[in-house]
């Protein structure tokens, strides 16, 4: 199969991939990566992701890591099939890619290493540090101010569509509202109205279906 | 003037966006935020940047901010204008997103923390944290190990051209090559070849010359 996918399922920037090739209604193939043995820090997988990180991606002769550079290459190269996942006008475009580095360099800073503490580190047996948690909710909640005030202008992150600055969102929003911090986001209407609808995807619960398999 | 630059001279973010307007050879309105009146955090300000940072940016009635994502506008917007900055071919694109991350996520985590410490806490009378520092090299210097082994392979970061993905680094390493964190940069032969390559461009020097620093 020409596309694949090399990662763990439970590692969000791989569901991030995952769920962009679904909404494209892309065939691929997943490669497991088994992070126990640290499998992502030998060779050959470093021969793909020179960074020893999940995921990175196959199409045909291009090779790809990074999830949101990968997911950028989904949705550009199939354009033309399943949810448009941007925009052709660059005026349009531009505010998307606006939404998409905040999301990358302002949500996930905090959201990543919540998910982290509260989610990952229970499942891998190692002891959630409480007093890093209480800074990054601290952190994570000016951020949702600002989604907030910009979700009661726009539906979406983007503009009147999802696109994939909301796309890259799930993974982590989807991991943190089995938490203490779903409170962040129901004390915020649209950003919990937002939430709600980006969750309910089907293509999401396709995701979440073939991660359990 | 339809283009307009909100920032500050010794924001490297607010450099990395006047650098791609300066390759484009674009004129631009360039409008001094004093930040240390605050002026970046209150009204009109907010307005454009809800997350009171610079730059800010404005093309006619389109508003934008975070620096990558202006540049990002101003590379496909202006794409037939001076030099290009990226690549038609989604898989030559692609190949350029995934170091643009690399940049964003990686590169900038250890560059700017440096930059900050050794360089702007001076200017602002605070100290610097020697301790953090030390920490941040050592990231940094994982960071260039794989940067010498792409370099070594690679012209350029995205590929054969210059393009957006080497512009985005241009103003933290010109900060760190004035500093102790030269000697990383030094001892990897194909990124100090780079490093000399991406500062000597006429651009850079226009850049430097309008912001007299």
């Amino acid at each position: 199969m020409a596309i694949k996918v090399h990662g763990n399922p439970f590692s969000p920037p791989v569901q991030r991939v995952f769920l962009t090739l679904v909404e494209k209604d892309l065939d691929y193939e997943f490669v497991f990566v088994d992070l126990s043995i640290r499998q992502h820090k030998k060779e050959p997988y470093l021969l793909m992701n020179p960074f020893g990180q999940v995921p990175s991606f196959e199409d045909g002769d291009l090779t790809l890591f990074e999830s949101r550079a990968i997911t950028r290459y989904i949705a550009y190269a199939y354009a033309d099939k399943g949810t448009p996942l941007i925009d052709q006008d660059p005026k349009k475009f531009a505010i998307i890619s606006v939404w998409l580095e905040v999301e990358s360099l302002k949500f996930d800073a905090a959201g990543q290493k919540l998910s982290f503490e509260l989610v990952i580190k229970p499942l891998l047996g190692l002891t959630t540090d409480e007093s890093a948690v209480e800074p990054l909710q601290g952190q994570l909640a000016l951020v949702l101010d600002v989604y907030e005030a910009r979700l009661s202008e726009s539906k979406y992150l983007g503009g009147d569509s999802f696109t994939l600055a909301d796309l890259h969102h799930v993974p982590i929003v989807n991991n943190l509202m089995k938490t203490k911090v779903k409170a962040l986001f129901d004390a915020r209407p649209h950003v919990s109205a937002w939430a709600s609808d980006i969750l309910a995807r089907p293509t999401w619960a396709k995701v979440l279906a073939s991660i359990k398999r | 003037m339809a283009i307009k630059v909100h920032g500050n001279p010794f924001s490297p973010p607010s450099q990395r966006v006047l650098l791609a307007l300066a390759e484009k050879d674009l004129d631009y309105e360039y409008v001094f935020v004093d930040m240390s009146a605050g002026q970046h955090k209150k009204e009109p300000f907010i307005s454009i940047n809800p997350f009171g940072q610079v730059p800010a940016f404005e093309d006619g009635d389109l508003k934008l901010f975070e620096s990558r994502a202006i540049t990002r506008y101003i590379a496909y917007a202006y794409a037939d204008k001076g030099t290009p900055l990226f690549d038609q071919d989604p898989k030559k694109v692609a190949i350029t997103s995934v170091w643009l991350e690399v940049e964003a996520l990686k590169f900038d985590a250890a560059g700017s923390k440096l930059s900050f410490e050794i360089l702007i806490k001076p200017l602002l009378g605070m100290t610097t944290d020697e301790g953090a520092v030390e920490q941040q090299q050592g990231q940094l210097a994982s960071v260039l190990d794989v940067y010498e082994a792409r370099l070594s392979e690679s012209k350029y970061l995205g590929g054969d051209s210059f393009t957006l993905v080497d512009l985005h680094h241009v103003p933290i390493v010109n900060n760190l090559m004035k500093t102790k964190v030269k000697a990383l940069f030094d001892a990897r032969p194909h990124v100090s070849a780079w490093v000399s390559e991406i500062l000597a461009r006429p651009a850079w020097a226009k850049v430097l010359d309008v912001l007299k620093i």
